[in-house]
């Protein structure tokens, strides 16, 4: 029982439980299909058939843009990297970005959000229209010139990886921001704060421990919707020559940049496969933000049709709410 | 309309002075809606030059390695970037309010000749994918909300986040392998054969915008072979778009669903069908409106992408190619004059949102 009601308090086994039929399976599908791509992501060294800038097997060239068989079963791109092996390592490329940009963005995002939300004042209006400016920019062109600035436009080393996941976080601290400052302005009127600063609590511990702790709420949302702008950002970052070099890491959008001429004399599968990479694990991200977002909104949520006992409907929606009840198992 | 106190009128944030700048109506929220336009573009420009000058100055970015390191001094002094940063930012915002964004590098054009020349194919092709956009998005939107929960709408949902999901250039590739390269029914690349190119180039007081010209040039195969260019790469960069006004369609017809008013409807005895088509349909086209004026800048971004993938000689195009010159005070701007742009259209968005829906302005 404590599992139970301590799982129930966790984001998305709390959405889970309280989703039914499509929901459930959008959701479910969303889990799966992010799962497989993290297991790829952590197991590349192992599954990978090569290297991601392995060129040759025992002096053996692989050749370029070699049909699918045989021993490359995915083919061969123009540059001679086996493709099956670079859409797989992508997958790390791809986590690994994701993880940096999104726990940067969060950490200085939620921290000004903080400190501006609850402090007020002339910072916080300076920093909220600016915050502002910022978000109506398009994200491609301010992680371009984040990136620019970054890697000072020689993107050769493995700090690409960090150059292209510091250019997105640029772009999205302001929402992060956005979010937490306006959760913030909402808590710090409550009852309890107020109690909090009576009983003589300081400013910071106020700031973190009570107002922090209740505005976090539509993160785990905002999370997923990151993560696959993430991905995308990192792609058209790649595709436009300012990703990463084929040398220190695989990157799906870079692969498709190489394969634009190869579309053209009908060479498919060097851009069929990294971009359908992309596509699926946006998708499964996108899925599990989708069902997050339509669960926290009563007016999209899919209701059980008819629940047995009064306890039961609000155990549909309250996480281990029998218990206090008091309904006896 | 009742006159009532203004209030303090010091909040800068839009949101919040939209929801503040009570009474004096429309002239007031117009008023105060173009003043707001002006942090933001100082903001983004500001941030822009911060960004591209702490770093270093664009000529050693350039020519680095390539000069010996006394002729780049020299040619560092003449241009001025080794003075103060802060001289040079007020020498820049100058500039900027006069409407000069400077000179580019590699080719000594004026920005904003780069703009004129190569704006209206990017606008032409914005223009075309918001087509698409309306075209697909909406009706698939409402027909996700009348039939939602059921399976069509769990289809078309994710069909929605396919769109979203897939990245432009990717959607771009696959349309030109399976139309272009595979049944050879629509051309690969560029904005126009090149003969037509030439042709249109000719045209005199030319608007740029390949569709124009070529009415006016009055030569049906020519309107053909402009139209027969610009599909492929507005589905590529409209599906996206349409990818989200269907979800934003199918959330806000849902809710209005729910609204007394078409209750009242229902116990009526109108039909489902009617409902979402005639009463739930324009309350929710409303958000529409707004949300387009957040797409600008997303279409822009993708518009980069899709001009790279396709050849479509715009302005993203033309971005692409300074990035990869390294010439990064055409990058700067171009970026300082998107930004502009950007603002601009937002805000005459906000404005006919305005007009449209009064409960904005209060």
């Amino acid at each position: 029982m404590r599992l139970r009601r301590f799982l129930g308090t966790l984001p998305v086994v709390h959405q889970f439980r309280q989703s039914v039929g499509l929901q459930r399976g959008m959701l479910v599908a969303g889990l799966i299909i992010t799962g497989a791509f993290a297991l790829l992501a952590i197991l590349a060294p192992v599954i990978a058939p090569y290297g991601f800038n392995q060129l040759s097997t025992d002096g053996e060239s692989f050749g370029s843009q070699q049909p699918p068989g045989g021993d490359h079963l995915l083919g061969t791109t123009v540059g001679g990297y086996d493709v099956l092996s670079r859409v797989i390592w992508g997958a790390q490329t791809a986590f690994f970005v994701i993880i940096v940009a999104v726990l940067l963005s969060i950490f200085v995002g939620v921290l000004l959000g903080l400190v501006s939300g609850y402090l007020g004042g002339w910072v916080d209006r300076v920093l909220v229209v600016i915050a502002d400016a910022v978000y109506a920019f398009p994200t491609l062109l301010l992680a371009i010139v984040a990136g620019i600035v970054i890697s000072k436009g020689q993107s050769d080393l493995v700090g690409g990886v960090f150059a292209a996941a510091i250019s997105i976080t640029v772009v999205f601290i302001p929402q992060y921001f956005r979010v937490i400052r306006a959760e913030a302005v909402r808590v710090k009127a409550e009852a309890f704060v107020e109690s909090a600063k009576v009983v003589g609590a300081s400013t910071p511990r106020v700031m973190f421990r009570h107002v922090f702790r209740n505005s976090t709420r539509t993160l785990p949302l905002i999370f997923t919707l990151n993560s696959s702008e993430a991905i995308l950002t990192l792609a058209g970052l790649g595709f436009l020559g300012f990703g990463i070099e084929p040398t220190s890491a695989a990157e799906w959008g870079y692969d498709l940049n190489r394969s634009i001429s190869d579309v053209t004399s009908g060479i498919w599968w060097t851009s069929i496969f990294p971009g359908a990479a992309i596509v699926l694990i946006v998708l499964g991200i996108t899925l599990i933000g989708e069902s997050l977002n339509d669960l926290a909104d009563p007016r999209l949520r899919a209701r059980r049709r008819a629940a047995a006992t009064p306890a039961d409907a609000v155990a549909a929606t309250v996480p281990a709410a029998r218990e206090d009840l008091g309904e006896v198992r | 309309m009742i006159e009532s106190v203004p209030p303090r009128s010091k909040a800068p944030a839009p949101a919040a002075a939209k929801k503040r700048a009570v009474g004096g109506g429309f002239a007031r929220y117009l008023v105060v809606r173009f003043l707001l336009m002006i942090p933001t573009v100082f903001i983004l420009v500001t941030l822009v030059f911060l960004l591209m000058r702490t770093t270093g100055d664009p000529l050693t970015a350039a020519l680095g390695g390539r000069l010996p390191a006394d002729q780049l001094a020299e040619r560092i002094h003449a241009a001025g970037y080794d003075r103060p940063l802060i001289v040079q930012y007020i020498e820049y915002i100058g500039q900027v309010f006069t409407g000069n964004f400077g000179r580019t590098l590699s080719d000594n054009q004026l920005v904003t000749d780069v703009l004129f020349r190569y704006g209206p194919a990017t606008l032409e092709l914005a223009i075309y994918a918001l087509i698409v956009a309306f075209i697909v998005g909406i009706p698939l939107g409402m027909l996700a909300a009348y039939l939602r929960d059921r399976w069509p709408d769990a289809v078309l949902r994710v069909f929605a986040i396919l769109f979203y999901a897939t990245p432009v250039f990717f959607a771009g590739l696959v349309l030109k392998l399976i139309f272009a390269v595979g049944l050879h029914w629509l051309p690969a690349s560029g904005r126009a054969g090149a003969r037509n190119e030439v042709a249109l180039n000719r045209v005199e007081g030319k608007t740029g915008i390949h569709l124009i010209d070529a009415i006016r040039l009055g030569d049906g195969a020519i309107i053909g072979d402009v139209l027969a260019h610009a599909v492929l790469p507005a589905i590529a960069l409209g599906l996206l778009t349409a990818g989200i006004f269907l979800r934003l369609v199918r959330t806000n017809v849902i809710g209005t669903l729910g609204q007394p008013y078409v209750d009242a409807a229902r116990s009526r005895g109108v039909s489902e069908f009617r409902l979402v088509r005639h009463h739930a349909y324009k309350p929710a086209l409303i958000p529409i409106i707004t949300v387009i004026g957040l797409q600008i800048a997303l279409l822009l971004g993708g518009a980069v992408l899709t001009e790279t993938t396709f050849e479509w000689k715009g302005l993203g195009f033309q971005l692409v190619q300074y990035l990869l010159a390294r010439d990064f005070v055409a990058v700067q701007g171009i970026v300082a004059l998107l930004a502009v742009i950007v603002a601009v259209t937002n805000f005459i968005v906000d404005i006919i949102a305005a007009i449209i829906d009064p409960r904005v302005r209060y």
